[in-house]
């Protein structure tokens, strides 16, 4: 999405509204505030310690902002318990990939669709016809994702002996399988080798362009970052940096000093 | 991405599980359902006792198997859900002169919403905690059932005696012949909803609470839910094993419910195969059988007896029975190439 498409002014999907987040004495987050717009990806870098997954577990509802707003469509989130922020369509991936190690691809992904099927016990066990129904089509959703994602051949393959980096891609078919609107990946890049981060940026904007998602990302690797965002925003000792384009956050002095130290070292 | 093509070409890093994982074949199924209809025609009746109440434990074991292999969650408190559900059965039935098919599904209700409060306190305890929370209901509920409150239902100490069902339609077989037949049907429906259960979206749901909370969450899954649905689900089964059981015995007593039995039903599901429900049958005969075994070794020392005996099966099949299966399946692949 280009600066222009932005400057539309609608409203924009997910909306962080100034928020600080306290542990203890530390300032994790302080006053943070952007806007997310549909369709778009948006980079969030930082330094370690920035407070980048802080504001991320604050989006999935992990962390409870001290002050503050997060908005979806409008409406808050913040008084959601993190099982209900899946339905409002927010999805998500792990920083250090966190699968369910026991159950197979399959299962893992079909796990994913939870927020978007219902069913109680006793239909279950019973194996009512509505149930099968359900069930079809979750199987069906499913191996589209697979398929989208290149894991129909690990399919029945527990997770937990797959490489990292399939691993993380059945991370990221098992968020996209709940139909989220908004996809955050947390350091998606980490643990993968220069190819496979080319590869995997070209896969993250198909998947915004071709399932219509918004995309947070998460990423200590710049390059990732710089390639593929259309808007980044930079944090440093919970604060916000600088936001903008790629370029212009690249170029922004404050930012180069946070990463590098100041110029006339 | 290449990672996916090194899965393919290289030898897959774990050996692929089937899909069937927690259950057993069609084939192998019906194999065991044979034996399990035909076998009483040939033995006597202490025999076929004996057959029912492996039955009768082996559910109990797949109840637990439910609550640890599927949900993750630890409990040595099953028999107090057994207790209450064996009561449950026989007040019915000598206080109300109930059918006795009837006070089952009652006495899963009841157990039902009885394992279902108690896991509201148990979401705040994991793993050995948990474990001691309903190792004090195990301890607690045989006391609670000598109150004098309780004593005009429950008998108090002296416990309740029951009437043991005869066959219905004049059909001849002995009474004993009978129950064992009811108590096999009970059992493979409650086996198939289980299988059930465990592959659907609530199983799913179980599992990947097993297996990462805050993964579950994040995709849905309310863990606080699912937990205490977990529990409810296993003690309506132990319930229902327990009426039965109190069918079967022709006897409640406090003194038959205490945490010897827990620890037994535990003993079961890790000789059986965490998670893998076929085995609670293999555990139930462990538990049922090879105290037996130690006593014919040796009058005098049985309990040492059972506890080399045991010390073997954990230390050559640390998986239980599911590994011996699983052996098994290899040893004729290889036959058959």
């Amino acid at each position: 999405m280009t600066q222009a498409q932005l400057a539309q002014g609608n409203a924009p999907l997910l909306a962080v509204r100034d928020v600080s987040v306290v542990f203890g004495g530390i300032i994790a987050l302080n006053g943070v505030s952007f806007d997310m717009h549909k369709g778009a990806i948006l980079g969030l870098i930082g330094p370690n310690g920035a407070g980048k997954t802080t504001l991320f577990n604050c989006l999935s509802r992990l962390y409870q902002p001290s002050s503050g707003d997060i908005l979806m469509e409008g409406a808050s989130i913040l008084k959601r318990p993190p099982h209900r922020i899946a339905e409002i369509g927010i999805g998500r991936t792990f920083q250090n990939v966190a699968l369910f190690p026991n159950l197979s691809v399959l299962d893992n992904v079909r796990v994913g669709t939870h927020a978007r099927t219902s069913s109680d016990i006793i239909s279950d066990s019973l194996r009512l016809a509505w149930v099968r129904r359900g069930e079809a089509d979750t199987n069906r959703k499913v191996h589209e994702i697979l398929a989208y994602l290149d894991l129909e051949s690990v399919a029945h393959t527990v997770v937990s002996g797959l490489p990292f980096g399939t691993q993380k891609r059945v991370e990221l078919a098992r968020a996209l399988a709940a139909d989220p609107k908004i996809l955050l990946l947390d350091e998606p890049a980490g643990g993968l080798n220069h190819e496979e981060v080319y590869v995997l940026g070209d896969l993250i904007r198909r998947i915004r362009d071709e399932r219509h998602m918004t995309v947070l990302l998460v990423e200590h690797h710049m390059g990732l970052v710089m390639s593929i965002a259309d808007h980044v925003v930079a944090l440093n000792f919970g604060r916000k940096l600088a936001e903008g384009t790629p370029a212009q956050v690249q170029a922004d002095p404050d930012v180069i000093k946070a990463y590098l130290g100041s110029k006339d070292q | 991405m290449s990672a996916a093509e090194d899965v393919v070409t290289e030898a897959p890093a774990v050996e692929a599980v089937p899909k069937r994982a927690m259950t057993l074949g069609l084939g192998t199924s019906l194999v065991v359902l044979a034996a399990l209809c035909l076998a009483p025609l040939f033995v006597k009746n202490f025999i076929i006792f004996q057959m029912t109440m492996l039955l009768i434990y082996a559910l109990a074991v797949l109840a637990l198997n439910i609550l640890t292999g599927g949900s993750g969650q630890f409990s040595l408190g099953q028999s107090a859900f057994y207790a209450v559900g064996a009561y449950t059965s026989a007040i019915l039935m000598e206080h109300a002169n109930m059918n006795y098919a009837l006070t089952l599904p009652i006495a899963g209700v009841i157990c039902f919403a009885f394992g279902f409060i108690f896991g509201q306190p148990a979401l705040r305890l994991s793993g050995v905690y948990l474990a001691l929370a309903t190792f004090a209901l195990a301890t607690a509920m045989p006391q609670l059932l000598k109150l004098g409150f309780f004593e005009h239902w429950t008998g108090g100490v002296q416990g309740l005696v029951v009437t043991k069902p005869d066959a219905p339609f004049g059909l001849p077989m002995s009474q004993d012949m009978w129950l064992y037949y009811f108590t096999l049907a009970v059992s493979i429906g409650i086996y198939i909803a289980s299988v059930n259960l465990l592959k659907s979206r609530s199983g799913r749901a179980f599992m990947a609470i097993r297996d990462n909370e805050i993964a579950a969450s994040a995709m849905g899954v309310d863990v606080a839910l699912y937990k205490t649905l977990a529990f409810g689900v296993s003690a309506g089964i132990t319930g229902v094993a327990g009426g039965l059981g109190a069918i079967a015995v022709q006897f409640v007593a406090p003194d038959g419910y205490t945490i010897t039995l827990a620890i037994s039903l535990f003993l079961g599901m890790v000789v059986g195969g965490v998670g893998w429900l076929p085995g609670s049958i293999v555990g139930s005969a462990f538990i049922i059988f090879v105290p037996n075994i130690a006593e014919g070794i040796s009058k005098g020392l049985s309990g040492a007896v059972f506890g080399v005996l045991l010390f073997l099966v954990i230390f050559l099949v640390p998986h239980g029975a599911r590994q011996v299966a699983m052996i098994a399946q290899g040893l004729i692949a290889k036959l058959k190439n």
